[in-house]
Formats: C-alpha cells, structure tokens, sequence
C-alpha cells in the first residue's frame, strides 16, 4: 500500500530513475549473477577504450599524412605533474640563491676544496645492525671514522669534534636494535638535519653487487627543486670530497622522490649499443597500405647507454627537521619541521 | 576527652580508608604519616601528638599537632620550615621535638635524610640531558612506508641516474676519459631520411629536473681533476688508451663469440680493469682478453 502511494507521487522522470536504479548490477542479489553483469560492464569499456585509441590513432596518422600536426595526446596526470606550485622552487638564474650559496655554512666546503672530515656514531644503545650499518657507510664515505658513543652529551660530542677537526657528524639513531634517525651535523657552525631512515639494504643482501674501490666517488644530485632541497643538496655534497675520480666509474646518488631521499651507491660504464627504435614517421613518403608495410617499423642506432652494478647499501631519507646551528633541540633555531598537518595534501612536497 | 586508644581500635579492627593491606605489609597512604607503615605508633589518627616531615616544591617543612588543638581541625597542624642545610634541619628537629617521644625524633630524623636524599638526587638529574621518547602512531607508520613504495617506483632510479650520467657526458663533464664520438655515432642504418641527430640528444636533455647548479659544481671539479697530475707520463696512457680500442673494436667484431651473460660480465671486467691505468701494464693485456 505504501509503494502505491509513492508511486502516485512522483512524476515521470523520477519514476524512470528509480526503474532504472533498480536495474543497476549492485541490486541483484545473486553473486553469480551480479559478476556477470560486472564483467560484461568491464568488456563493455574495455572494447569502448580500444575505439577511442583506435579513432585517435588514425586521426593522427592522417593529419601527419596530410602534412598537419597531429592534434595533441592527453598526457596522463601524474602526482609529480600534478605536484602543488610552490613558490620557494630555486631558479637556476636565480641571485639571491648564487650569493646566498656564497655566504653560507658550505661555501667554505666548496670554495676551498679541502677533504672533509667525517665522524660517525650511534645513539647510546648500538647493536649489530647498525653496526654493520655503519662499517657500509663508512666503506661509502671516504675519510670517516667511527667512534663509539660512551655516555657523552651530544654537545660534548660536538665540541670533542670541532677540536679534532671533523667537519660533519653523523649520529645513527636506533630503536629496538634497527637503526632508524640519522642525525646529520655540519661542523664548525653548520646546520643540523635530522632524517628518518628507512629501507636500509646492505651490500650483501643486494643480488649481483659489486666491491667498490676507493676512487673519489661523483656525487648525484637529482630532483632538489626547493630552497630547503637545494640546502639539504648541499649538506649531502659537503659530506664527499669536491674532486671525483671519473676514471674510478663510481657514483653515489641521492634522489629526491615525494620528499622521500633515495641513497644508491653504483659503479658504472659507459657502452655503446646497438639499439632498436621505432621508425619515424615520414611525412608525403611512402603514404600507401603497401609501401607502408613494406617500409621497416624499427630502425637500429648505434647509442651510447650507462649501465650501472650497485655496490654499497641503499636507504631511504625523510627529512624530519633542520636547525640552523649545530645541536640544540632547546634552544635552537629550526629552519623547517615536519609537522603532521604537511601530510594532508598529497600533491604538496618541501624538497 | 582524647581517647586514642579507642580509635586505634576502630581503625585497625574495623576500617581505615588510608590502610593499604598487601600480602607481607599493611602500609599507610595517609600524607602525614611518617614511616608509611600501617601501626600504633605512626598512625597520625590514633596519636594525638605526632610530628612529619613533608615536601613542597623543593622545601621540606616540618609538621606538628599536639591535643591542645586538636578540636579544630583548622589549626591542628603547625608547620615549621626547615633549613637547607642538612645538619642545622637537624638541630631544628631537635630543638622543636626536644621532649618528644624518641621513636617519633628518630623516625622524623630519618625521613629528613630521605628526603634530602631524594631531592639532591632530583637536582642532578634535572642538569643531565634526558632521552626524548617519541610516538610513532601506527596510522603515520604505515601511510610513511605506503608512500615511500610509491614513491620508489614513480623514481625509477635506474634510469633516472643512467640519465644524468649520460648527460654529464655528452655536456663533457669528463673531458677526454672516454672517446664516443657521440653525434657521429649516432647513424640511422636503415632509413633513408633522417631526424638530425641533434634530435636524439635533445630527447636525452628533456628529461627529470635536475639542479643544474649541482652539475656546474662538477664541471667546475672537472678542471681541478684535469690538472692534477696523477704522477704518470703521459704518452704511456695514450699508448694503452690506443691499444685498449682495438681490442675493443676487435670484441665488438667478434660475431662468432657467442656473448652470453657470463662472457659479457667478463668482458665489462675486462674493460673495467682496463681502463684503470693505475696497475696493468701493456704486456698483460693480451693474457687478460681471452
């Protein structure tokens, strides 16, 4: 009695949705039957997607025929082109960041070109993994130390070290027995970045890693793009020595990704190779079905290719914070600090 | 009239809402207690005269009541403060309990030494540095690591450094280490018409954004490196430079060799030692290739 009055309500184009509503796949109870249904709408636009390539393809085609461009590709939306403006992205022609680079805490590093000095330690409690660790990184490194970390004061720590002359300090934090914070403190006056550290693999566990040899490695800088990354590019650059042995062949990268700081360490070679390419399409030539068939789809060029093997470990960076100063969670200036609310947006990225 | 026995009695036997019963002890939770202990003796209730010792923010104050005053409750308690210094807090008890009931002197001496105790050991350790424990929510946890794999596959690594490697070379970067004529090789062996080769080595320079600043900071090392002499005489690298791209249009040639997996590791090892001019010399040359 109630439907009938319902019905008596509506008009006719409500009537119509709700019959049609009532015929959509998620209204049929029986699983087997309700599937099928799915999986003819899933064919339905598959075969609908194919036409529209297909109808695409041939546009383009007869435009490049015709001698006119093509009509543009949709280029599919990535999180990285989708990334939100940020207006600290460096420019390259950009002054105030040229002589900011020349005042700043590394212009010393770069200018001076002297080998920089590294100190590693552990928080107070270090157990074997970190402690192997630390003996990759050290194999990474070149001209670091490892010191074990008694009871001392961080700031003590630092002190201890600008007396020795060190010119960064790394302090490999752990919890429950698996290194997880790396602390990284340039000295004299340098700024102090603290990194959440993930993805830690080790040489050995690498399938088909090489030995590194103790070449100067060249340094990779990718995908800094903001003031704080191109300052935290330059925390990681002062840490390796400013004159890389090419002939050695050995790169270590760090690569910025969403914020997250990928570590590899390669050796690599340059080859050439021979390589297959598709054929470009000529424009008037060879226009026929025939011809067209006839004329070679892949074209071979003699290119040159970089092949890398991967020695050393791999981890992953999150930058926490950076104070300017050396230590002091007190009373320190702090730069940046990640706090949760920066996590809300997907498409927003500091680095 | 004062009767403590009679509620000593009644607290004991019957309840006290500061009795705390555990399996060895009774203890007493009432704050004016002196030992802690659930007994007749240092019950604050069941004893008309009773003295404590009590801390507040740092200070420690010494408490008395006695019968006259125990009518209102108000004004039951006197509170005297006591000396930093450790022995004078000392002749203080002494000089306020002097008639007083020895166990009670004896018992409030002994909570002043705690209590000294305890706050000098509270003053140290306010001086040291303390651990920050931090939460690690689980939600956070998992979102982090959720991104982090997405975030590896959207890097793709590889290529992205083979990339920039092969940019720093083509821009010179390593000046006359490595000999590929790039442009020129660049030849189309089957088409008639071809795209100029500046083409491909556009498609290679429109790739990621890397900071360019980064690599001027290495070409400006390149210089540096070039004019650093590695203590040998020239002519003996370009000797074996020659002689080492021979050898290697020879392996290129070699059709008939098949190149598998393995053979193809040997060789790069090959190259690879090669080209490290520090340690071969030329005759070992022709035993390292095959």
């Amino acid at each position: 009695m109630g439907k009938r009055m319902r019905d008596d309500e509506e008009d006719a184009g409500e009537v119509a949705l709700r019959k049609a509503g009532m015929k959509l796949p998620s209204n049929i109870k029986n699983k087997h039957k309700r599937s099928a249904e799915y999986a003819k709408v899933r064919a339905e636009k598959i075969k609908e997607k194919k036409q529209r390539i297909k109808a695409r393809d041939t546009a383009e085609r007869q435009a490049v025929e015709l001698g006119e461009t093509p009509p543009p590709r949709q280029v599919p939306k990535t999180i990285e082109n989708t990334r939100e403006a940020d207006e600290t992205v460096a420019q390259p022609d950009d002054e105030e960041l040229q002589v900011d680079d020349g005042v700043d805490e590394f212009s010393g590093h770069f200018a001076r070109a002297q080998m920089p000095k590294l100190l590693i330690t552990t928080s107070q409690e270090c157990s074997s993994p970190t402690r192997k660790f630390i003996k990759e990184l050290l194999t990474v490194i070149p001209n670091a130390t490892f010191y074990k970390r008694g009871s001392y004061d961080l700031k003590q720590i630092v002190k201890f070290a600008k007396n020795r002359d060190f010119t960064t300090m790394f302090v490999v934090n752990e919890n429950r027995k698996q290194p997880n914070g790396l602390l990284m403190i340039a000295l004299p006056e340098g700024p102090t970045a603290h990194f959440k550290l993930s993805s830690i693999k080790l040489s050995k566990k690498i399938k088909g890693h090489g030995k590194p040899t103790s070449h100067m490695p060249e340094l990779l800088l990718n995908n800094f793009t903001t003031r704080l990354g191109h300052r935290v590019g330059r925390l990681f650059a002062s840490v390796f020595p400013q004159d890389p042995q090419f002939r050695g062949r050995r790169a270590v990268t760090f690569h910025n990704q969403r914020d997250f700081i990928f570590f590899r360490h390669h050796r690599y070679i340059f080859e050439e190779k021979e390589i297959k390419e598709l054929a470009p399409v000529t424009i008037g030539v060879n226009s026929d079905k025939k011809s067209r068939k006839a004329a070679p789809k892949t074209v071979k060029k003699n290119a040159v290719v970089a092949r890398l093997q991967e020695c050393g470990p791999r981890f992953t960076l999150k930058l926490q914070s950076l104070q300017s100063g050396t230590f002091d969670s007190k009373y320190g200036e702090y730069e940046w600090v990640h706090k949760p609310d920066m996590d809300t947006s997907r498409r927003r990225f500091f680095l | 009239m004062q009767s403590d026995e009679v509620v000593w009695q009644v607290i004991n036997h019957v309840h006290c809402s500061f009795k705390a019963k555990m399996q060895t002890q009774n203890f007493c939770r009432n704050e004016y207690n002196v030992t802690g202990l659930c007994n007749r003796s240092s019950c604050p209730l069941a004893n008309s005269r009773y003295s404590t010792i009590r801390e507040i923010d740092g200070t420690l104050y010494l408490y008395m009541k006695s019968i006259e005053r125990s009518h209102s409750p108000k004004d039951l308690w006197e509170r005297v403060k006591l000396p930093r210094n450790y022995g004078k807090a000392l002749e203080t008890i002494d000089k306020h309990l002097e008639h007083w009931p020895k166990f009670l002197v004896h018992k409030n001496k002994q909570r002043l030494t705690k209590m000294t105790q305890y706050l000098i050991r509270m003053r140290k350790l306010a001086l040291k540095t303390k651990r920050k424990l931090v939460t690690m929510p689980a939600k956070e946890v998992k979102r982090e690591k959720r991104r982090e794999a997405k975030a590896l596959t959207a890097a793709v690594l590889d290529k992205s450094i083979e990339k920039e490697l092969l940019q720093r070379l083509q821009s010179g970067t390593y000046g006359d280490i490595y000999n590929f004529p790039v442009k020129e090789y660049e030849k189309v062996l089957a088409m008639e018409e071809m795209e100029p080769a500046g083409e491909e080595s556009e498609e290679e320079e429109e790739t990621t954004e890397n900071n360019p600043m980064m690599n001027q900071m290495h070409l400006r090392t390149r210089t540096c490196n070039q004019a650093v002499n590695r203590g040998r005489p020239p002519s003996r690298s370009r000797f074996l430079r020659r002689e080492v791209k021979l050898i290697l249009r020879q392996l290129a040639e070699r059709k008939d060799v098949p190149m598998s997996r393995s053979s193809m590791k040997r060789s790069v090892r090959c190259r690879m030692r090669i080209f490290d001019f520090c340690n071969i010399l030329p005759t070992r040359l022709c035993t390292i290739l095959y």
